[in-house]
């Protein structure tokens, strides 16, 4: 830590809590008690009850949860290969190029995700490519919106990727595929699995752009929140966004444990 | 199998890194590449890996021109000062690679294997990790990954420059061993040491400035270097501005007797003599000068002595009663440790 002194260090803890609760805690707090109750009318939720859980982990909720895993899933992988699969091209291409291509990658995150749904929604209508009104295109929308983020922290990855690795596995008599499946990608796992977690994550708290095509039959959590809500059932909207936390807390923790193993140094 | 460089020439942007280098390293011969950084050495080495292009100018290798292949289809071992050890395999995982991308047989794999981590006493390691080894260790599993493919050539930059001095001495003890068990094999040994160089090379090779600037045996060079670079970079030395004359040179108003054979009476040249060839007292060639510093070395001391301007290294067994800063004292040197190079930047 770069203070020293007893003072300082209690001082800076205090602005750190006084800035950190009332912002990123409380919050989710107050979601999560929000989640037991019934009324909420004084300072503390009252009529504590489980009903909302309940509610949220069966039928329509359930359904959603499982859409909502499987978009995310899916959409992360494609995510992920896509971007993993850029990255590598690029880092074999001149500067100008590359830039032009990292330029092509960050665009769907510098637009409004509501206009990547529109844009989206517009192109998929008619044939030959007919995805709206399937789940495809909630995936495909994720995907695009994802990429960006996967092919960025590879991309980082790869540049601190110690070219003298590859050159001996070359020097061996390693052809480049060869290199590419059993020292480039294994040593860049450790960045391959945050990139999944960090798309997954924000997979499955889209919202914006899923609203815009989604179909009745595929309909992702965040969307049965903003329902539930909308509607001001404020508490059981409650109980399906701490479910919507949950999960994705748990699978970013099950790649975390993936991500220590595969970290060699 | 031979290497030849047949006028290498290798530019980044513009800028040349290696300038027409012409060598060749005989079947099994250890030719070590001796510069300062920056002199080209590496590069030379990286062309002959495939690493660089050149720009123009060709590699060959046993005779096969290499020039448009790439790395991996040239059949080379190398081993590189960061030992560049795969971090997510173990030991024999390591030394196998170069066999399993070959696709070899699994028996003779495991065999092969085997043999190279004897070869460089790494056998009882084989199943840790890269990380779980110490510097001199993870560089001797990079020697074995090499030699498992059997190259013909084994290409070494500054494999042991990353390791401590006492560490540096063994392995290249160990390289030398190596070397004696593996007659065929040619080696490419690029350092900055000359103690490595002098060491272990049949030839070496003094690169400075992209150039090659001397070839020959560590005793050619070391007793008869050719230039003022090679002699200072090649065991240190003594370089003083002379002008020639009938029997001798003439430094400082004194006369030195010295061969002068293939040298032009009343030509500038430069004389040069290695500090542990200089002795302190009266004698035959004699310098005076003043004492502008003095090292203690354990076993010697190195005086540094100021005669009309130039400092005079001599090299001393330890001295019971060594001058003082200041004192004026006599050198001396015979007239065979002398040598007369072309004058050059000593000249001013």
């Amino acid at each position: 830590m770069l203070v020293h002194s007893r003072g300082a260090k209690w001082a800076v803890w205090a602005v750190f809590l006084l800035l950190f609760v009332p912002l990123f805690a409380l919050p989710l707090l107050v979601v999560l008690g929000a989640s037991f109750a019934t009324h909420w009318s004084s300072v503390l939720p009252s009529d504590l009850t489980t009903a909302n859980y309940r509610a949220a982990t069966r039928g329509e909720a359930l359904q959603a949860l499982t859409t909502s895993l499987l978009t995310a899933t899916g959409a992360s992988l494609l995510a992920l290969a896509v971007g993993t699969w850029a990255a590598l091209a690029g880092a074999a291409l001149k500067k100008r190029y590359r830039r032009i291509m990292d330029a092509l990658f960050v665009l769907p995150v510098a637009v409004p995700s509501v206009v990547v749904g529109l844009s989206i929604l517009v192109a998929f209508s008619k044939p030959p490519m007919l995805l709206n009104g399937t789940r495809w295109i909630v995936i495909l929308a994720h995907t695009v919106l994802v990429t960006a983020f996967a092919h960025q922290s590879v991309s980082a990855a790869i540049t601190r990727l110690d070219p003298a690795y590859e050159q001996a596995a070359a020097s061996l008599g390693a052809r480049p595929s060869y290199v590419l499946w059993r020292v480039r990608l294994p040593l860049l796992l450790p960045s391959l699995t945050a990139a999944a977690g960090l798309c997954f994550a924000l997979s499955m708290g889209e919202l914006s752009a899923t609203m815009m095509l989604y179909p009745p039959d595929w309909t992702p959590l965040p969307l049965l929140i903003y329902g539930a809500t909308d509607r001001g059932a404020l508490f059981t909207g409650s109980a399906v966004a701490v479910v919507l936390m949950a999960a994705t807390l748990l699978v970013l923790f099950a790649v975390s444990r993936v991500r220590t193993r595969a970290s060699y140094r | 199998m031979g290497i030849r460089f047949d006028s290498v020439t290798v530019a980044y942007d513009g800028n040349v890194v290696l300038d027409s280098l012409d060598l060749t390293v005989e079947p099994g011969e250890v030719m070590a590449l001796l510069g300062p950084s920056g002199s080209g050495k590496t590069t030379a080495l990286r062309a002959v890996a495939g690493f660089v292009r050149p720009v123009s100018g060709r590699v060959l290798l046993g005779g096969r021109d290499v020039t448009d292949l790439p790395p991996y289809q040239r059949g080379i071992g190398m081993v590189v000062q960061q030992y560049a050890l795969f971090p997510h395999m173990r030991v024999d995982e390591n030394v196998a690679f170069g066999l399993k991308a070959r696709r070899t047989a699994k028996s003779e794999t495991r065999q092969r294997v085997a043999q190279a981590l004897e070869m460089t006493g790494m056998a009882a390691y084989a199943r840790r990790h890269p990380r779980e080894l110490s510097g001199g260790q993870q560089q001797r599993v990079a020697i074995a990954r090499a030699l498992a493919i059997r190259p013909d050539v084994l290409l070494l930059d500054e494999p042991l420059s990353a390791l401590d001095a006492q560490l540096r001495s063994g392995m290249l003890a160990e390289l030398a061993r190596l070397h004696r068990e593996l007659p065929d094999v040619s080696m490419l040994y690029v350092t900055h040491d000359q103690v490595e160089a002098l060491t272990l090379a049949d030839r070496i090779a003094v690169m400075d400035k992209a150039r090659l600037q001397a070839c020959g045996t560590p005793k050619e060079l070391y007793r008869s270097p050719a230039d003022e670079f090679t002699a200072s970079f090649v065991g240190g030395a003594n370089l003083v501005p002379v002008t020639v004359g009938r029997a001798g040179v003439s430094f400082a108003g004194a006369e030195l007797k010295v061969d002068t054979s293939g040298v032009l009476a009343g030509a500038r040249a430069t004389l040069c003599v290695r500090p542990h060839l200089v002795g302190l007292g009266e004698g035959p060639n004699r310098l005076v000068g003043t004492v502008t510093e003095i090292q203690w070395r354990g076993a010697t001391h190195r005086l540094y002595v100021e005669v009309d301007g130039h400092s005079v290294m001599a090299d001393l067994r330890e001295l019971k009663d060594p001058p003082s800063l200041g004192d004026v004292v006599a050198l001396h040197f015979a007239s065979d440790d002398a040598v007369l190079l072309p004058a050059g930047v000593s000249h001013g």
